[in-house]
C-alpha cells in the first residue's frame, strides 16, 4: 500500500509537469486549430534559460535563498520564453493563418528542429548537470515525499488557479474563449484576434517555462534534445484529455504521469513509454475525441 | 516634379520605418539571445558548469537580426509588392527580375568565370594560399551554379513540358557522368551520399504521398514501416541467409501487414487524433526495437547484413567466386556496388511512381482521392471507407518496407537510431513542400532538402573562412528546419502549385493546388 501511494505521488509530480506543458498545446489548438510541435522545444528552452539564470545567480552572489533563486529562475524563464513563442508565432504561424491545415504543422516541425539545433549549436550537445537545489525528504507514514515534489505540485496548483481565474473571469479570458468559438464573429464584435492569439502563445509559453524550471529542479540535468520526449508525452496528454479542453489537458497530464510511474514500478521501466502510448491508442478507440473533448460535429 | 518628390518622401519614410523596425528587431533579438548566445555553459575539470561570456558573438547576432529586418522592410517587401502589382498590369512582369538576372552578358561572364576557374582554379588556389583559396572555390561553385541555372531558366518551358522523361534521363546517366568526371573512387561520394540518399527519400516520400497526399490521412509515424522493412531484411538476412530478392517482397508484405495493424484502431479517428496515434505508433515500434534486446540486439543494432547480389549471378563480396571484378576481369573497387545500388533504388523509385500513377486510375485510387475530398459524400456514394483507408495504409507502408530493406542492404547495419521521429517529420515535410499529390514536386523537394543539407558537409571552405572550429555539419539540421519554415511561408502549397486531375471530361487541365483538399484524416 505504501509502495502504491509512493508511486501515486511520483506520478502526481510527473503529471503536473506534463499537465503544464499540455495546457500550451491544448490552448493553441483550441484557438487556431494547429498542433504546435515546437512547444516541447519551447519547454526545453525554458529549462535552459532557468539553468543559465541559476548559474549566473551562483556566480554573482555567495548564497541565494533557494526560494528566491527558484522564483527568479521562473520569472526570467517565463519572460524570455514568452518572447520566443511570440516571435515564432509572428514569423512562422501568422503568415499561414487561413492557409491549409498542414502548412502550419510543417512550419511548427521546422521551428522545433530549429530550436533544438539552435540550443545544440550555442550551448553544446552535452548533458548539463547542476548540483541539487533542494534535497529535504519528509517521511509520512512510510511514504517518502521530497520537498522537490511538494514544490512542483504546489506551484502547479497555484498556477492552475491563476490560470483558471484569467481564462474564466477576466476580459482577456473572455476574448480568448470567444476566439476559440468563432474567430470571425469575435473579430466582428471588436475582439482583437491577432493580439488574443499572441497572448495565448505567451501564456502557453509561460506555463511551459515554469514546467521547464521545475523539470530542471527535479532532475537536475538538461540537454538540448530534452524537448522531444516531454513534448510528445504532453501532447499525448492533451489528446488523451480531449484536445482543446483545458481541464482535459491537466487530467490527461495526470493520467500519463500515473500510468508511467505505476507501470515502471510494477512492470518494466523500459516499456513505460510504450504503455503510455498504447493506453492513448486504446482510449481513443473507445473515445475518439478524448476524455473531455467535444465530439467534432461536421456540417454537411 | 511633384511625383518625384512624393517618391522621395515615400522612400525616406520607408527608410525611417526600416530603421525603427530594425531597432525593435535588435531589442527583441538582444533579449532572445542574451542568455542562450551571450553566455555558454561549459564544464570545468571538476565537472561543474561554468559560464563563458560571449559578448562579441551576441553583438554580431543582434546586428545581423537588425540588418535583416532593415533590408526586409526597406527592400524586400516593396520589391515583392512591386512584382505583384506590375504582374497584374501587364501579365508578365514577375519574370522581369529573373530576365535581368539571367541576361546574355551575365551568362558570358558566368561562363568565362566557370571555365577559367575550372581550368586554372587549382593553380590559383595554390598561389593565393588556403584562406583566399576557399573564396576561389566558392566563386567557382557559384559560377557553375549560375550557368546551370541560366540553362534551366532559358529552357524552362521545354523542361516543364518534358519534365518526366528529362528527369529520368538525367537520373539514368548521373552515375556515368560522375564516374567519367571523378573516376570510380571519386564518384563514390556523389553516387552514394547524394544519388542514393536522395532517391531513398524520394521513394519514402512517394510512399507516404499515397497515405497523406492521395488518401488525406495524416501519418506522423511513417518511419515505423521503414524500420519494419529494414529489420525484416536485417534479421531474416543475417539469421537465415536469405537473399535480398526474396526478402524484398517479404519486407514489403511485413510492412503492409503492420500498416493494416495500425490502420484498424485508427479507422474512426480523424485529423489530429490520427496524427498523434500514428506518431505514438512510430515511437512504440522504435522503443520495442530498443528494448527487445534478445531479438533486435537493442540500441547496438544489427551489423553484418548481407549485400545485395545481381540476382545471384554477380556478387559484390570480394571473397565470392563470382565477384564482379573476377567475372568481368576488371580492377577491384567498392564503387561498383554503389553504382549497382544506385540503379536498384532508381528502379524501386520508378516502380513506386509507376504504381502510384496507375493506382490513381483504378477504382481504389479514385476512392482515395474522393475520401480526401469529402468522407461523408464518399460514404453516401457507397464507397467502403474502411477498406479504402486500410489499402492506403497498407500500400503506403509496403513502399516504406521496400525502402527499409534497401536501406538495410545499403548500410549493412541497422539500429533504432535511424528510425527516430525526425525522419518521419523530414519525409512528411518533403511531401508537403513538394506539393501533396504531385510526384514531380516531391522529387524536387527531396533533391533540394536532402541534397542541400548533404552539400553542407562538402563546404569545407567555410572552415577556412570561419576558422578551424567551425563545423558545417552542426548547422545542417538548423538550416534544414529554417528552410522548412521559409519555403512553407513562401509557398504554402508546395513547389508544384497545380494538380493533374485523375478524372476529366474531355481534356486534362491542371487544377490549382488550393482546390484540392487535404482531408480530415
Amino acid at each position: 500500500m505504501q509502495y502504491f501511494i509512493q508511486q501515486l505521488i511520483n506520478g502526481l509530480t510527473l503529471g503536473s509537469i506534463y499537465g503544464l506543458i499540455a495546457i500550451g498545446y491544448t490552448m493553441v489548438y483550441g484557438i487556431i486549430g494547429m498542433i504546435n510541435f515546437a512547444h516541447g522545444d519551447i519547454f526545453m528552452v525554458g529549462a535552459f534559460t532557468a539553468l543559465i539564470v541559476f548559474l549566473i545567480l551562483g556566480a554573482m552572489f555567495y548564497s541565494v535563498p533557494v526560494a528566491a533563486a527558484l522564483l527568479i529562475m521562473m520569472i526570467v524563464s517565463m519572460l524570455l520564453v514568452s518572447l520566443y513563442n511570440w516571435v515564432i508565432e509572428k514569423i512562422a504561424y501568422r503568415p499561414l493563418r487561413g492557409s491549409f491545415r498542414l502548412a502550419p504543422l510543417i512550419t511548427a516541425i521546422g521551428m522545433s528542429i530549429v530550436l533544438s539545433n539552435f540550443v545544440q549549436v550555442t550551448q553544446g550537445p552535452r548533458n548539463k548537470p547542476i548540483p541539487p537545489m533542494v534535497s529535504q525528504v519528509y517521511n509520512v507514514y512510510g511514504v517518502s515525499i521530497s520537498l522537490k515534489q511538494i514544490i512542483i505540485v504546489v506551484v502547479t496548483a497555484l498556477l492552475l488557479v491563476i490560470f483558471w481565474y484569467v481564462v474564466n473571469k477576466t476580459s482577456l479570458g473572455r476574448a480568448q474563449r470567444a476566439c476559440e468559438q468563432d474567430r470571425k464573429m469575435a473579430a466582428l464584435l471588436g475582439v482583437n484576434v491577432d493580439r488574443t492569439i499572441s497572448i495565448t502563445f505567451i501564456i502557453g509559453a509561460s506555463l511551459a517555462a515554469v514546467a521547464g524550471t521545475l523539470f530542471l529542479m527535479y532532475y537536475g540535468v538538461v540537454v538540448f534534445s530534452d524537448g522531444f520526449v516531454p513534448g510528445v508525452k504532453a501532447f499525448t496528454a492533451a489528446v488523451l484529455g480531449g484536445i482543446g479542453s483545458i481541464p482535459g489537458a491537466v487530467l490527461g497530464g495526470l493520467a500519463i504521469g500515473f500510468i508511467e510511474s505505476i507501470w515502471s514500478a510494477y512492470f518494466s521501466i523500459d516499456y513505460k513509454d510504450v504503455a503510455a502510448f498504447s493506453i492513448l491508442a486504446i482510449v481513443l478507440i473507445f473515445m475518439p475525441s478524448g476524455i473531455l473533448g467535444r465530439p467534432e460535429v461536421e456540417k454537411v | 516634379m511633384a511625383m518625384a518628390e512624393t517618391k522621395k518622401s515615400a522612400g525616406s519614410a520607408t527608410v525611417a520605418a526600416g530603421l525603427r523596425e530594425a531597432f525593435y528587431a535588435a531589442v527583441i533579438a538582444f533579449f532572445m539571445f542574451v542568455l542562450l548566445v551571450g553566455v555558454k555553459t561549459d564544464q570545468n575539470i571538476h565537472n561543474e558548469l561554468v559560464l563563458v561570456p560571449r559578448p562579441y558573438l551576441l553583438a554580431t547576432v543582434v546586428l545581423i537580426a537588425a540588418a535583416v529586418r532593415f533590408l526586409q522592410v526597406v527592400y524586400l517587401t516593396p520589391f515583392l509588392v512591386a512584382q505583384k502589382t506590375v504582374d497584374a498590369g501587364t501579365g508578365q512582369l514577375p519574370t522581369a527580375f529573373a530576365l535581368r538576372f539571367f541576361s546574355k552578358p551575365n551568362l558570358v561572364i558566368g561562363l568565362v568565370m566557370a571555365a577559367g576557374l575550372l581550368l586554372f582554379g587549382n593553380s590559383l588556389q595554390a598561389a593565393v594560399g588556403p584562406y583566399w583559396g576557399a573564396y576561389v572555390g566558392l566563386l567557382r561553385a557559384a559560377a557553375i551554379i549560375y550557368v546551370i541555372a541560366w540553362v534551366i531558366f532559358y529552357f524552362r518551358s521545354f523542361i516543364s513540358a518534358h519534365s518526366y522523361s528529362l528527369g529520368f534521363t538525367i537520373l539514368l546517366v548521373y552515375p556515368v557522368v560522375m564516374v567519367s568526371l571523378f573516376g570510380f573512387q571519386g564518384s563514390l561520394k556523389w553516387v552514394d551520399n547524394f544519388g542514393i540518399q536522395i532517391l531513398i527519400y524520394v521513394m519514402l516520400a512517394w510512399g507516404l504521398n499515397i497515405v497523406v497526399g492521395l488518401a488525406g490521412l495524416l501519418d506522423l509515424g511513417y518511419v515505423a514501416f521503414y524500420a519494419v522493412g529494414a529489420y525484416s531484411y536485417a534479421l531474416l538476412g543475417t539469421q537465415f541467409g536469405w537473399s535480398f530478392w526474396i526478402l524484398l517482397p517479404v519486407a514489403g508484405i511485413m510492412a503492409a501487414m503492420w500498416g493494416v495493424i495500425l490502420g484498424f484502431p485508427v479507422l474512426r479517428l480523424r485529423g489530429d487524433y490520427l496524427a498523434i496515434v500514428t506518431l505514438a505508433f512510430g515511437e512504440i515500434i522504435r522503443l520495442v526495437l530498443i528494448n527487445w534486446r534478445e531479438v533486435t540486439n537493442g540500441a547496438a543494432g544489427i551489423s553484418g547484413i548481407p549485400k545485395v547480389s545481381f540476382f545471384g549471378v554477380i556478387s559484390f563480396n570480394v571473397s565470392d567466386p563470382n565477384y564482379i571484378s573476377k567475372v568481368f576481369g576488371i580492377a577491384q573497387s567498392g564503387a561498383y556496388y554503389k553504382i549497382f545500388l544506385y540503379y536498384l533504388i532508381l528502379a524501386l523509385c520508378v516502380l513506386t511512381g509507376y504504381v502510384t500513377i496507375r493506382l490513381r486510375r483504378l477504382p481504389v485510387g479514385r476512392a482515395w482521392e474522393a475520401l480526401r475530398e469529402d468522407e461523408i459524400a464518399c460514404r453516401s456514394l457507397g464507397i467502403n471507407t474502411t477498406t479504402t483507408k486500410l489499402t492506403a495504409f497498407a500500400i503506403g507502408a509496403m513502399f516504406g518496407g521496400f525502402a527499409g530493406s534497401f536501406f538495410a542492404a545499403r548500410q549493412g547495419f541497422v539500429s533504432p537510431e535511424s528510425f527516430i521521429f525526425l525522419e518521419s517529420a523530414i519525409i512528411l515535410a518533403i511531401v508537403v513542400l513538394g506539393g501533396m499529390g504531385s510526384l514531380g514536386g516531391i522529387a524536387v523537394a527531396a533533391a533540394v532538402m536532402v541534397g542541400g543539407t548533404e552539400i553542407l558537409r562538402e563546404m569545407q571552405f567555410l572552415k577556412q573562412i570561419f576558422g578551424p572550429d567551425f563545423t558545417p555539419e552542426l548547422y545542417r539540421m538548423l538550416l534544414f528546419g529554417a528552410a522548412m519554415v521559409i519555403v512553407m511561408v513562401w509557398k504554402p502549397r508546395g513547389f508544384v502549385g497545380s494538380r493533374e486531375p485523375t478524372a476529366f471530361l474531355k481534356e486534362r487541365k491542371a487544377v490549382a493546388g488550393s482546390f484540392t483538399k487535404e482531408g480530415h484524416g
